[in-house]
Formats: C-alpha cells, sequence, structure tokens
C-alpha cells in the first residue's frame, strides 16, 4: 500500500462532497441537502439522505468522509437516547450539538467531517449549530457546509432576513441548494429537506428536474455564425461537427 | 552473565516498519494480497432480494481462481457478497456470520439484516480502511426485505439496486437502465444475470460464470453458476504426437540405480519378541 498521507482523504474512501444547509425561523428549523456521494469521480449514490436523525426534534446535515460521519453520527444518536432515557425529558439541540463537537474535536486528527446540528427544544426553541472540520461549536441564525457552500456565501449573505416564515425559509434552502449544486461538481441529484417544528418532523424531497431554474446561459456566437449554422441544417439533416466562419 | 539482548526496549517494537519502508525504497515492494477483482450485485424484487456474483479471483495480472464463490452464507436468509481483498471479505464474513447465530441464539428470534449490517460497518469502521472489504449485504427479515452496500472505511448505503467492485460501473449501467420497481421473480434474475454479464465482458478484473442468490421470506436459493459462458470447449484438433516422429541416429540406456550392500556391524537386532 502507498504511503499515507492524513492530509488528504483516506485512499478510496468514500466521500459526500456535498452542499448542507440549515436555517432557523420563528416555529422551527429548515435543514437540506444534496443528494451525491462520490469515491473518486464516480457517483457511489444519487439519491443519498444526508439528513440524519439524532432525536426526536434534532437531527443532522453530514459533510466529509461518509464512514466517518455515519459513525459520529451513530455515536450522537446512541448517547441522546440514553440522554433522554436517564433525564425522562427530550434532550436540547446545544447539547447534541455539544456531543458532536467534543467527538469531532477529540479525534480530529482522525475524522474528516463537517457537520450541522439543528432542531428544536423546549428552551430555546429552534436553533442551528455549525461545526466545522476540526471541532469548534458555533450558533448561527443560518449555516451551510460542504464543498459546494463556498459557491454561495455571497448568496445567503444577500439574501436572508430576519422573520421569515416556514415557507420563505424552504424555498431560500431550496434556492441556495440549487445554485451551490449547478456550481459544484461534486454536489448534485436532488434535494431533501426536512421542516423540524415543535409538532413534528416534515420531510420534502425535490427531484433533480424539478428544481427552481435560474439564468442558464444563451447563445453567444455572432449573427453571421447563425445564419451559416442555419443554413446548413436547412441543407442536410445531419448535424454539422464543424463549422469555418 | 551475558546474556542475550533481544527485546532492548519496553513497549512496541517498530523495527520492522523501518526495515519494509527500506526494502520498497530499494524497489522490493510488499508482496500483494489475493484480490477479488470483482462485479457483485444486488437487486430488490417483489417478494425479496436476489444477489449476484462473479466467480474470477486475481492475483495482479494472474487469475488464482477461475471459480471461487464470492456469496458467502451470513444466516439462513442473510447472505453477502464480497469484493476487494479475498481473506478480509472471507473472514469477515465469518466472523459476523458467527456473531449472527450467536446473536440468534442469546435473543430467540430470527436475526435482521441490519444486525448485520451494523456489526460489519462497526468493524471496518474500527480497522479504518486496512480491512479491505467492499460489500453488498442482502437478506429477508420481519421489517421485509433489505439491501445494503458497506464501503472497506465503514460507511453504509440503503438502495433499491446496487452495485460493488471494478465491474459496478458495468453493472450498474444495465440496472440504471433496466431495472423496475416491483419486478417478478424471473425478470429480476435476469437482470441480475444481465448485470453479472456486463461485468464479465466488459472488466477486465471480472469474468467466468454467474452466481446468484435468491432471498424470500421463507425460503433461500443459491443458483451456483446459473450461466457459464466462458465454458472450455472440446479442441478441434489433438496436438499428440505419433510415435516415431523424432528420429534417432544412437540408442543409449544408462543405468541410473545404484546398489550397495549394507553390512551392519555391532548393531544389536531389534527385539521383537
Amino acid at each position: 500500500m502507498d504511503h499515507i498521507d492524513m492530509h488528504r482523504l483516506k485512499q478510496g474512501e468514500v466521500n459526500l462532497g456535498t452542499s448542507i444547509m440549515a436555517v432557523q425561523f420563528d416555529g422551527g428549523v429548515v435543514i437540506g441537502a444534496d443528494s451525491r456521494t462520490t469515491t473518486g469521480s464516480y457517483i457511489a449514490n444519487r439519491v443519498t439522505d444526508k439528513l440524519t436523525f439524532l432525536h426526536d426534534r434534532i437531527y443532522c446535515c453530514r459533510s466529509g468522509s461518509a464512514a466517518d460521519t455515519q459513525a459520529i453520527a451513530d455515536f450522537g444518536h446512541y448517547y441522546l437516547q440514553m440522554q433522554a432515557q436517564t433525564l425522562g425529558s427530550a434532550p436540547a439541540v446545544l447539547t447534541a450539538a455539544a456531543i458532536m463537537e467534543k467527538m469531532c474535536y477529540q479525534n480530529k486528527d482522525q475524522l474528516s467531517a463537517g457537520i450541522i446540528v439543528a432542531g428544536w427544544d423546549k428552551k430555546t426553541g429552534p436553533s442551528v449549530y455549525n461545526i466545522p472540520l476540526g471541532g469548534g461549536l458555533f450558533r448561527q441564525p443560518w449555516a451551510i457546509g460542504g464543498s459546494g457552500s463556498t459557491y454561495v456565501y455571497g448568496y445567503c449573505d444577500a439574501t436572508y432576513q430576519e422573520g421569515w416564515g416556514k415557507d420563505e425559509t424552504v424555498n431560500f434552502v431550496k434556492n441556495t441548494l440549487t445554485l451551490a449544486m449547478s456550481r459544484d461538481g461534486s454536489s448534485g441529484g436532488c434535494i431533501r429537506m426536512c421542516v423540524i417544528t415543535e409538532d413534528g418532523v416534515e420531510r420534502k424531497f425535490i427531484p433533480g428536474n424539478e428544481l427552481p431554474k435560474f439564468w442558464e446561459g444563451k447563445e453567444v456566437l455572432g449573427e453571421a455564425t447563425q445564419k451559416a449554422l442555419a443554413a446548413i441544417s436547412a441543407v442536410s439533416d445531419v448535424a454539422p461537427m464543424a463549422v469555418e466562419v | 552473565m551475558l546474556t542475550a539482548s533481544v527485546y532492548s526496549n519496553p513497549g512496541f517494537d517498530f523495527s520492522n516498519l523501518t526495515r519494509n519502508n527500506f526494502l520498497s525504497e530499494k524497489g522490493l515492494p510488499l508482496p500483494k494480497a489475493t484480490s477479488t477483482g470483482t462485479t457483485i450485485v444486488g437487486c430488490v424484487f417483489e417478494d425479496g432480494i436476489i444477489l449476484g456474483a462473479d466467480t474470477r479471483a486475481t492475483e495482479g495480472p494472474i487469475v488464482a481462481d477461475k471459480n471461487c464463490e464470492k456469496i458467502h452464507y451470513i444466516t439462513e436468509s442473510i447472505r453477502c457478497c464480497g469484493a476487494g481483498t479475498a481473506a478480509d471479505t472471507e473472514f469477515v464474513t465469518n466472523l459476523i456470520s458467527s456473531n449472527m447465530e450467536m446473536h440468534a441464539l442469546t435473543h430467540g428470534r430470527k436475526p435482521r439484516v441490519v444486525t448485520a449490517m451494523t456489526m460489519l460497518k462497526q468493524y471496518l469502521f474500527r480497522h479504518q480502511g486496512h480491512v479491505g472489504a467492499a460489500l453488498v449485504l442482502g437478506g429477508v427479515d420481519a421489517t421485509g426485505p433489505n439491501l445494503f452496500t458497506i464501503a472497506p472505511h465503514g460507511s453504509t448505503d440503503k438502495l433499491p439496486y446496487v452495485t460493488m467492485g471494478s465491474g459496478s460501473l458495468a453493472a450498474m449501467a444495465v440496472f440504471e437502465s433496466n431495472w423496475q420497481a416491483n419486478m417478478s421473480r424471473a425478470a429480476a434474475l435476469q437482470l441480475v444475470k444481465d448485470a453479472i454479464s456486463a461485468g464479465i465482458f466488459n472488466d477486465l478484473g471480472s469474468g467466468s460464470n454467474v452466481d446468484a442468490c435468491i432471498i424470500t421470506v421463507n425460503h433461500t436459493e443459491m443458483l451456483r453458476n446459473v450461466e457459464m459462458p466462458n465454458e472450455r470447449v472440446q479442441k478441434e484438433r489433438t496436438y499428440v504426437f505419433p510415435k516415431g516422429t523424432t528420429a534417432w541416429k544412437k540408442e543409449d540406456i544408462k543405468k541410473l540405480v545404484l546398489s550397495e550392500e549394507v553390512t551392519p556391524i555391532g548393531v544389536e537386532a531389534m527385539d521383537t519378541d
């Protein structure tokens, strides 16, 4: 085997080159993610569920290594079950986020995991916590993560406003993720979303052919070229391979 | 008094690591393990799961086994296809099969597919990818049909149709174009056979025959070599030369066996009384 380089992903590792997001609003939180899982240039799963259950009203969005984040989420789920049994009440989102952060920080040398924890609890209502690559715990009104997020920081800064309702927040998440997926090669597929409120968790699924449409470009060749192309296609029904002008 | 100082330092000894790095720098790499450059697939149909595999095992460019078995037993109604390092897939499935039997005995009921999946993923994650097993796990339990893939680092996926190994791209192309929800048993088996055949014919790491395994609620059918598209045929001509084809000028027969007589002196005869 080759020399192991810990700075990069482990060789042959399944990766979540991802676009993930969580936004809080008055009554709850909306979380969302794309559905692509890759191994190198191969899409290992095109309908992945990166929105992972931690407790009744607490979910996390996973980015980074699939194996690492699944293991962390499994442990988090286990801890929160124990917590809920011993305390006899539903755990707070902060508790869940702190547990996840502890695992990410203490094992930072061996993990590649960027996680967003979001949910609703009785004490603080809706909340979103970001846990970036080496650990750290940051409460934010909105958080984005994964390789696709770098393309849409500006969009989020320009668009987000306080005081939105559920539908506006859902649209914000949907649009942001669509833009991220269209620019990031390792994000794509469909969008999965969850709306977490006191009343329950509502799942939403948007297929890849029903994503919102943005400007997708238009023909920029000159008029002379357009005419030449039209003339050729009028003469024969064989598509021209190259046009010299 | 002098003592041989074999273990001079306390704790672990890493001198072999230094030696191996030195040797590989000098151009002597570590020996390669037998790998199953493989096509393995799984597919959900109306009343269960069908698993499929090719039967080629490779050691680098050499075909080590032309008809090996890659569908491993976990429990009666849970089976597992293995790709990657042959030894690792063999031992990890044996270990989990054993643990599943113990689990069934202690709890007194049929174990679930997710249980096997969790055991496998936790084992593989603990070994951080050094146990090179890429698996397709399928079976039917109290919750219905279940199908998973497990990658060597311990990540899992749950899908209605899956492929793994070097031939996974060829096989997935077949699934993506022809798979339908609620397929009949016959149609699903044909699809699995087509997917494995795509791997056998289009991937260099896969070859030989098709194995399949049909798992339903109360019956598991192992179809060993359901398709044999690469059978060796009788040669059209024989290449045995008739006696006397080669002429000779001289015949000379030598006696190669030497005999000598040994006389025992002062040795008592064995007591045979």
